[in-house]
């Protein structure tokens, strides 16, 4: 097809010419510091991350209190007494260290099992769509069978077996959420697979592994990113959702979703003790999604260009 | 059309062998003494366990154990005694009829079949789920219009903070919330179960029932609200930008028959084709809702199950989730060849 460019793509394509130099991730970077947005997100999460990481040592010296020290005389204290800022809950804890901590736990989880989650998708969604035949077979029969078990039914029956520590948790989870992640990948390589570039490095002799390595997974990182990040704003939610239902993270180590548990007991006594907890996973969960959605429109070529392109039309 | 609907049937065999698979392999793996289990007893002197392993087929290799949880062991002759010859008494202890033939065997805590108990469970959840699929979906492709017809203006900043919410919001905390503001402060809404403890009878009561619906319904349906609104937005925002769209509108078609006849039916095709996989996250919310707001469901049931260590319970539930989640992508596979003649032509 030849197409002779129109004035107006001409003069486009020249507006453009000074970005051409630059690389798809300084150009990603750019994109992504004037999306104030999905900047402001990124940082209330790193703010918390930090908090929750380097928060509680402080706190615990300051204040003086302890994770699990209870003191039942002071229990159902309103947040704003003296020592413990945020109240105590149904033990006389301290509310704002066990928060800390309670964040500690959900955010590592979530870390650690999105990364876990990532590198069992790609790998096998990279396995299934390069080499097709019976290893795609295979897989495809684990991701459908596996995808038509409703998510928190599978969870259950697996926690329900081995009541789960933090660790143990995290391989359960990343066990069982790498379906989509492994889907998403497979279809992306049996497109990518079919590109002249990749057929023209085949014919040159290129090995499987250069194949692989050099010229597919590169193409993949974006959207492995993007997916990461969401997966793992998810993986609160359902993290939270189990420990709510007593079969997640034990107590007495706090996380926000068991946190919740305790809470449901005593809501008329401790409004505050629902209050924070809930709070905190709902803002941690959006600010993963907006870094996400911020970081798709960051990284895809098409959108960065063209800058705002949300924006309605004057 | 009939083709298509065989070949879509088939596909699921392999699925649904699949999850009888997983799941007896998680049963199998399960710590403890399955005996022990049942019998309660860790004092029960050994031959009688024997006898017990024997009949439940335990000392039997795993892949013949999934054989009898399939298709049941009735038809095989158990050497009870252990003497080495299957002439023995006739004991119809530890007889199965096997999952394909309905026998799901017996929980293990409430000792009752299985099957039975979840049957009793179903209308409740369904109830819910289906009431909140038709609030998300209705709501959300509202919302999702909405958006998309004011694109950029407030209207559309509203609807996308609801979507950001939506997503983000734990169903359980929002449920515990409105708990506390409905229930306990404003004393509006029923706080739990599907109807009032206070009465007696058993009549059905619909304004009742609807009345304890409120909450629950609203909480489930929020991620689906959420989600359909988001992609109805996008869609229809694509729709409208196709060559079709400004040849209806330069033919001088009124722009309400361009939306109702050209944007909206074409945008709203893919969005149907997600009610069978909502379906799953709805059961899945299912759950956490219905132990949020004490539903009497198959939600509680599982949960229950699970702390009990009730393991034909939970296998049970987990069978019948995934068989009303296959059932349900397969509907709305149908449903979707049957709005988009291209699927099933092709």
């Amino acid at each position: 097809m030849t197409t002779l460019p129109t004035p107006s793509t001409i003069t486009s394509l020249a507006e453009e010419q000074p970005r051409q130099s630059r690389a798809l991730w300084q150009d990603a970077l750019a994109h992504l510091l004037r999306d104030r947005l999905s900047m402001a997100a990124l940082i209330v999460l790193t703010v918390l991350t930090v908090l929750c990481v380097a928060g509680p040592t402080v706190v615990e010296y300051v204040l003086n209190v302890d994770v699990n020290r209870t003191n039942i005389p002071d229990r159902f204290l309103p947040p704003g007494t003296e020592g413990h800022f945020l109240g105590t809950d149904h033990l006389g804890r301290d509310q704002l260290i066990r928060l800390m901590y309670g964040g500690r736990v959900s955010l590592a989880i979530a870390f650690a099992a999105s990364a876990m989650i990532i590198l069992i998708g790609v790998t096998l969604g990279l396995l299934a769509g390069f080499y097709g035949g019976i290893i795609d077979d295979f897989i495809t029969w684990l991701v459908n069978t596996l995808s038509s078990i409703p998510p928190l039914f599978i969870l259950l029956i697996v926690a329900a077996i081995w009541r789960p520590n933090a660790g143990v948790l995290i391989i359960i989870l990343a066990l069982t959420g790498w379906v989509g992640t492994s889907r998403l990948v497979r279809g992306e390589v049996l497109s990518l697979r079919e590109r002249e570039y990749i057929v023209a490095a085949r014919a040159l002799g290129a090995p499987t592994r250069r194949l692989m390595f050099y010229h597919i997974f590169p193409n993949l990182v974006s959207i492995v990113i993007v997916t990461g990040t969401i997966i793992a704003g998810n993986l609160i939610l359902v993290e939270s959702g189990l420990s709510y239902l007593g079969v997640g993270v034990q107590p007495p180590t706090p996380s926000w979703g068991n946190m919740l548990t305790d809470a449901r007991t005593y809501f008329v006594t401790g409004v505050h003790l629902v209050v924070w907890p809930g709070l905190l996973i709902m803002v941690t969960v959006m600010c993963f999604y907006l870094v996400g959605d911020g970081l798709r429109d960051a990284l895809d070529p098409h959108t960065s260009r063209k800058g705002s392109q949300q924006k309605p039309a004057p | 059309m009939g083709r298509y609907l065989l070949r879509r049937l088939l596909q699921g065999i392999p699925t649904f062998f699949g999850v009888t698979l997983i799941s007896f392999l998680v049963m199998i793996s399960a710590p403890g003494d399955p005996v022990a289990l049942i019998t309660f007893s860790p004092n029960r002197d050994a031959e009688s366990s024997a006898i017990m392993t024997r009949q439940l087929g335990l000392d039997q290799p795993a892949f013949t154990q999934y054989i009898y949880w399939l298709v049941g062991n009735d038809w095989r002759k158990i050497d009870i005694n252990g003497d080495g010859d299957t002439n023995d008494e006739i004991d119809h202890y530890g007889e199965r009829r096997g999952l394909l033939r309905g026998d799901m065997g017996v929980s293990l805590q409430i000792r009752r079949p299985v099957l039975s108990l979840i049957i009793e469970r179903i209308p409740a959840t369904l109830l819910l789920t289906f009431s909140a699929l038709i609030v998300g979906y209705g709501v959300g492709i509202l919302l999702g219009v909405l958006a998309a017809t004011y694109q950029g203006t407030l209207i559309d900043q509203f609807v996308r903070i609801i979507t950001v919410i939506g997503n983000a919001i734990p169903a359980f905390w929002l449920g515990l919330v409105m708990i506390i503001f409905f229930s306990v402060r404003a004393d509006l809404l029923p706080m739990s179960g599907i109807q009032d403890i206070a009465r007696r009878s058993n009549t059905f009561d619909p304004i009742e029932t609807l009345r304890h619906m409120i909450m629950p319904v609203f909480v489930l349906s929020l991620g689906t609200i959420a989600f359909v609104s988001r992609f109805t937005r996008t869609e229809i925002l694509e729709v409208l930008a196709q060559d079709y769209i400004r040849t209806a509108r330069a033919k001088g078609l009124a722009e309400r028959i361009v939306w109702r006849r050209h944007a909206t039916r074409n945008a709203l095709l893919p969005v149907a084709t997600f009610i069978g996989p909502g379906l799953g996250t709805l059961l899945s919310g299912a759950v956490i809702v219905e132990q949020v707001f004490t539903w009497p469901g198959m939600g509680r049931l599982v949960v229950n199950a699970v702390f009990q260590r009730d393991y034909p319970l939970v296998m049970g539930t987990v069978v019948i989730a995934a068989v009303m989640f296959i059932l349900g992508v397969l509907l709305s596979d149908i449903l979707y060849a049957l709005l988009d003649p291209r699927i099933r032509l092709e």
